[in-house]
């Protein structure tokens, strides 16, 4: 496999943004080309991932098209989700050797809808979606299915929240009343608008655009079965076959960047991936504490990048979700060394 | 030259019958009528499948968000990677391009691609005219949008004013050589498209795109899955272009995208002449002027020519020698995600002497196109029979 490397990142989160998707971006892409020094007509491909059910419009990535300024024209796609899997497909282009720099970003801006309720349109549309169970609500069944087959229990959720840093103690956590019993606010995401963009580059192209690039050395992702009457909710199979196929046991993993929007989610993955239960490196984006919808995924990956140039770490994991109760998953493994 | 990597050809394809409402099967169940069509005709299993790539236009037209997450099982993914393509009206030849890329890449050997719309679930007029804070709504559809280009169009070259209503007239005779097409008009006759009513000036009801539910897809493997197949369909050169909606001196007529995507693609291809060397064009018209303007645009005549091909019957598969969208096009059956994947899949029969009825006699070449958003968006591919020059 051709080696790829994350060369720049920039991303913004807030609970509430009163700017455009495309006010978002422009700040956020222009940044990133300016860290590379590269202009538009350097980039060989312009990858990205939203989801109109957030915008409240069909086909809204094409305006959000206008913070790239596709003039002259792009060689360019867009994928309905998490901003993960476009760097997946841009990375797919590099293999194909048609390519050495590439632009990846995604956003999100639920705010101005209810996000929780939005979702439940992602069910199944004939038995599921009907009856309009919310994430919280979703969440609740697997996290009951969790402690009654005692596959975790809720000390450990309390210390996850802590981890997470939604509450300071197991005390706090457990003065909390519950949210979506036997899920408590501390267990549940606080959904955030935001967005990321990054320049990706092959090898040769990397070295000169970024004093340490972050190299991919594994990437790959799976899904699930979506139907409730046949899905093991206490399992993620997904995550466990992507983690293996991305090699995430072929060496120690320094930090891992886990998009787990729910206490009960970071519990699984922990155990479907064999990771200590540690806390988190990059506290303020955690997912539980803000979850922005189609980024959240790109932004782990940003974020292990991120710990690989400023020396936190090594060999990095970032992992992103789609889909109700970790149904979709990716798994990107990243080192600083040039292996 | 070529799409670099590694050499990828289609092996199967599958279509579902299209109609303005497909009442007997569920999303599910559509999805996987095409589907299991295309690896029946590449004599595979669903577990032959490395990896599956969807694509479909806004999920507004069905109301569901998301919805390859809960079409997996239809779709055979379970446990494996699937990746979901939207590049507005271009999304089927974009998904099939993004999966011929999985191909190339080396990534994997065979990949399952869909693409679909099932319109009949919602209403696509509210589908794509949800209002918006700072935005100009036109409240008047893509005929409302694509019509004053049109125009200009005419404006520009002097086109004869029924060139639109030839095309029209043509896609829908052609339509009744291919089953699977939605609009089927025995009786319809020249006049009768002339006379239709006028619902964005120049554009008649006539000439335009039905709305309708269906699925196409393709499988699609590597070098040496394709040896063992009968016929397989080669990936000569795929290209994509975006540019933005808005600009000052963006000629929206002949959109500089177009151009240089097309350019890229007979590039890749090695084609020095496309009219002479390709045998059959799937174009993606929902319009009828489109197909002059795009016979322009991608290089198969002048600036101004185009019309006049259309004129000449050039483009009719009875007597043409440059026969376009000889299923009836989009013109006949507009499933809107589908439409460019059923280009695509379309100019991959064609090339596999598979497309029946409509079949152009010894087509080696063939082009399939798909252009989204305000004329935009833009993915192309050259398929032939012949494995590409090294």
């Amino acid at each position: 496999m051709r080696k790829v490397a994350i060369v720049a990142a920039a991303s913004r989160q807030e609970e509430k943004m009163l700017d455009t998707e495309v006010e978002m971006m422009i700040p956020l892409i222009s940044e990133v080309k300016a860290k590379t020094g590269l202009d538009q007509t350097e980039i060989g491909f312009t990858c990205s991932g939203s989801s109109d059910f957030l915008a409240g419009q069909a086909f809204s990535f094409v305006m959000t098209l206008d913070a790239v300024g596709p003039v002259p024209p792009i060689s360019e796609s867009h994928v309905e989700m998490d901003g993960a899997w476009a760097l997946y497909e841009t990375w797919v282009k590099f293999q194909m050797g048609i390519i050495d720099t590439a632009l990846v970003y995604s956003y999100g801006k639920p705010s101005p809808g209810s996000l929780q309720d939005v979702l439940s349109t992602q069910l199944d549309p004939y038995y599921v979606a009907p009856l309009w169970p919310d994430a919280h609500a979703v969440a609740g069944l697997q996290a009951r299915t969790l402690l009654e087959q005692g596959i975790i229990n809720v000390d450990q959720l309390a210390d996850c929240a802590v981890r997470a840093g939604t509450v300071e103690s197991r005390e706090e956590y457990f003065s909390q009343p519950m949210l979506s019993d036997p899920l408590r606010k501390a267990d549940c995401p606080t959904y955030a608008d935001g967005g990321v963009a990054m320049i990706l580059a092959a090898e040769g192209k990397a070295e000169e655009l970024c004093e340490k690039p972050a190299w991919i050395t594994g990437i790959d992702h799976r899904i699930d079965v979506h139907h409730f009457g046949v899905r093991d909710f206490t399992t993620v199979p997904s995550a466990r076959i992507a983690a293996e196929k991305a090699g995430v046991h072929d060496g120690p993993i320094d930090i891992a960047e886990l998009h787990a929007a729910y206490t009960t989610h970071d519990l699984l993955l922990r155990k479907e991936m064999g990771l200590p239960e540690t806390p988190n490196h990059s506290q303020r984006s955690y997912p539980i504490k803000a979850d922005t919808l189609m980024a959240s995924g790109l932004l782990r990956i940003a974020e292990a990048a991120r710990a690989i140039w400023e020396g936190d770490a090594n060999r990095a994991l970032a992992h992103a979700t789609a889909g109700p109760l970790l149904q979709q998953n990716l798994i990107c493994v990243l080192s600083g060394e040039d292996t | 030259m070529g799409t670099g990597g590694e050499l990828a050809a289609v092996v199967g394809v599958g279509m579902t019958k299209f109609s303005a409402t497909r009442g007997d099967v569920s999303m599910p169940g559509l999805v996987r009528e095409a589907a299991q069509r295309a690896l029946e005709d590449a004599g595979m299993q669903w577990d032959d499948i490395d990896a599956v790539v969807m694509g479909k236009a806004p999920d507004f037209f069905e109301g569901v968000m998301m919805p390859e997450i809960f079409l997996s099982e239809a779709l055979g993914c379970v446990g494996k990677p699937m990746l979901r393509v939207h590049t507005a009206g271009s999304v089927g030849g974009s998904t099939a391009l993004v999966a011929a890329s999985l191909v190339h890449s080396g990534v994997h050997e065979r990949v399952l691609t869909v693409a679909w719309e099932k319109q009949s679930e919602s209403n696509a007029m509210w589908a794509l005219s949800l209002k918006q804070p700072f935005q100009v709504s036109i409240n008047a559809g893509a005929g409302g949008y694509f019509s004053p280009i049109i125009r200009q169009y005419m404006e520009v070259t002097q086109a004869p004013e029924l060139i639109g209503c030839m095309v029209a007239f043509k896609d829908r005779q052609h339509a009744l050589l291919n089953p699977y097409a939605h609009l089927h008009q025995p009786d319809l006759t020249f006049d009768q498209v002339v006379e239709s009513p006028m619902l964005w000036e120049p554009i008649r009801y006539s000439e335009t795109c039905p709305s309708s539910d269906g699925a196409a897809a393709m499988v699609i493997v590597n070098e040496a899955e394709a040896d063992k197949a009968e016929n397989p369909a080669w990936i000569h050169a795929g290209a994509m272009r975006s540019e933005a909606n808005n600009f000052p001196g963006r000629d929206e007529v002949n959109p500089l995208a177009s151009r240089e995507c097309a350019a890229d693609l007979w590039k890749q291809a090695g084609i020095t002449n496309p009219r002479e060397e390709i045998d059959v064009v799937e174009m993606y018209v929902p319009f009828s002027w489109y197909e002059p303007m795009w016979l322009e645009s991608l290089g198969f005549c002048e600036r101004g020519d185009g019309w006049k091909l259309v004129e000449s019957g050039v483009t009719h598969i009875e007597g043409g020698d440059l026969p376009v969208n000889c299923s009836g096009g989009v013109l006949s059956s507009n499933p809107i995600g589908a439409s460019g994947m059923i280009r695509f899949a379309e100019a991959a029969l064609q090339v596999r002497g598979m497309a029946g009825d409509h079949q152009v006699t010894g087509a080696k070449k063939a082009m399939g196109h798909a252009y989204g958003g305000g004329a935009q968006y833009f993915a192309m591919w050259v398929v032939g029979q012949d494995k590409p020059a090294a």
